[in-house]
């Protein structure tokens, strides 16, 4: 059987994969920005016990490995969960793993975008009369938001490849349909080229995406240099 | 005679560093004060005091009769009234020119949308920007961005307008179309504390000039008489060397 043959006999299991892949990707960016926008705003200009509570949460999810928090979610939650009545399949905690450690990353590259503006754009808001939160949502947000696109876009590529880890507490998504499959067929280096190539696919569609959000929401004077 | 601003014995410093050491002065309706000196002398800590936007060590600032110093005070009401011009311009760089100086009424003021459109067209007319209403912050040469500072700032019908160096970021021909602007301010009546170099503007249109050094007032009198009669040496010195680079 060629490889096409191949791809076509396995690609209606692997399409599951892809599907489980999109909805980790999208999920846990999508519900990490809703997230990490308040979030982030109190971890940069907060104050006092809030924000020493989300330093400290970036900090542990930064500091430890995705897969050790998989692990954790997933063998380690139970032990709460189950006496209440809660099950945790692969699935959600693949899904609640992926969005605890995305908020985590947006909140940080959030400060980076935030630190970009002017301070004296502040205290040009603070002299109109502006409150410090008034300032901070008409003032600082608009442009923070915008100078975190670069990094916010290349969160959701890295989230991409890394919702492949979700094979190690088998979550349905693609890199563990792969590995079922390619074991089941005995043809590993096929499988695996099938879904490197569909993660390149879906990381060139996603890039499309945010270069298109990038675009769309730019302003003069928030453009990259451009060197002659 | 009463006063629309009366500044009582400031003092700030930053760590071992007094930059204000007693300041005292006043300001009535209509006056327009310039204050000169040497860089690091505290001219824009100042300003910064008198709205707060540096909380001063002691003394007081009071605006038409309340005391802008005092925490018991809401402080962004009373900053409603101070108009602030920074000598970087400061404009938010996500708003047009328009939305600059919209933001203010809409978001401080509450305004409806058609007020502070109608408003907001009015103050850019009054800077001669009407035109360039629509273009963003980095699209604007320096000199139309600190007319928009300034329409930004008088949106707000303040009672006061304070000036940091406003056109020390200019090149002359820049310069001149700020100083247009504020010349017609001070014809117009409007109260304003000016900190610059601009000597051809004290002489036109300022009622009064302050030299301070080291964080102190050292000579205060109509423009033409500090800027002839100075007492000490040194502030003739450095006035002379003002008038010579600013010249009338």
């Amino acid at each position: 059987m060629g490889l096409f043959e191949y791809a076509r006999l396995i690609g209606g299991e692997l399409a599951q994969g892809v599907v489980a892949t999109l909805v980790f990707t999208l999920v846990g960016m999508g519900l990490g920005f809703v997230l990490a926008v308040p979030l982030g705003l109190v971890r940069i200009y907060g104050k006092g016990f809030w924000q020493k509570i989300i330093i400290a949460y970036v900090e542990i999810i930064r500091g430890t490995p995705l897969l050790v928090q998989l692990y954790i979610i997933y063998y380690g939650f139970p032990k709460f969960l189950l006496p209440l009545g809660i099950r945790i399949t692969p699935y959600l905690a693949a899904l609640l793993g992926f969005v605890i450690n995305s908020t985590a990353y947006q909140i940080e590259y959030m400060r980076g975008g935030f630190k970009a503006i002017s301070t004296e754009q502040i205290e040009a808001a603070r002299s109109l009369g502006m409150g410090k939160w008034q300032t901070v949502f008409t003032i600082l947000m608009p442009q923070g938001l915008r100078f975190s696109i670069p990094a916010l876009s290349n969160e959701l590529i890295y989230l991409l490849k890394y919702t492949s880890l979700g094979f190690v507490i088998q979550a349905p998504e693609l890199m563990t349909k792969a590995k079922h499959l390619a074991s089941v067929h005995a043809r590993y280096m096929d499988t695996y080229l099938i879904a490197a190539f569909i993660y390149i696919f879906l990381t060139f569609i996603f890039s499309r995406i945010t270069d298109y959000i990038d675009v769309r929401l730019r302003i003069p004077g928030f453009e990259p240099a451009k060197i002659r | 005679m009463s006063y629309i601003l009366e500044v009582k014995d400031l003092v700030k410093s930053f760590g071992d560093n007094t930059v204000l050491n007693g300041i005292s002065f006043s300001v009535e309706q209509g006056e327009v004060v310039v204050i000169i000196g040497p860089s690091g002398t505290g001219k824009s800590t100042l300003l910064r005091c008198i709205n707060c936007l540096t909380p001063p060590d002691s003394g007081q600032v009071w605006l038409d009769g309340i005391e802008v110093t005092d925490p018991h005070n809401n402080v962004n009401i009373l900053r409603q009234d101070i108009g602030f011009v920074f000598q970087h311009f400061a404009l938010f760089k996500h708003l047009t020119a328009f939305q600059n100086v919209m933001v203010g009424l809409l978001h401080v003021k509450k305004m409806s949308k058609q007020d502070a459109q109608k408003k907001a067209e009015e103050e850019l007319r009054r800077v001669g920007l009407l035109d360039h209403m629509h273009k963003y912050p980095a699209e604007l040469s320096g000199g139309q961005q600190q007319r928009v500072g300034i329409a930004r700032s008088l949106a707000m019908d303040p009672k006061v307008m304070l000036f940091d160096e406003p056109t020390s970021a200019l090149d002359p021909e820049l310069t001149g179309e700020v100083l247009n602007v504020m010349n017609n301010l001070a014809t117009e009546g409007m109260t304003m504390v000016v900190v610059s170099h601009e000597i051809g503007f004290a002489r036109s249109v300022g009622n009064r000039m302050i030299f301070m050094e080291n964080g102190i007032i050292v000579e205060e009198g109509t423009p033409e008489n500090v800027l002839k009669n100075a007492r000490k040496p040194r502030t003739r010195e450095f006035l002379q060397k003002i008038t010579e680079l600013y010249g009338e």
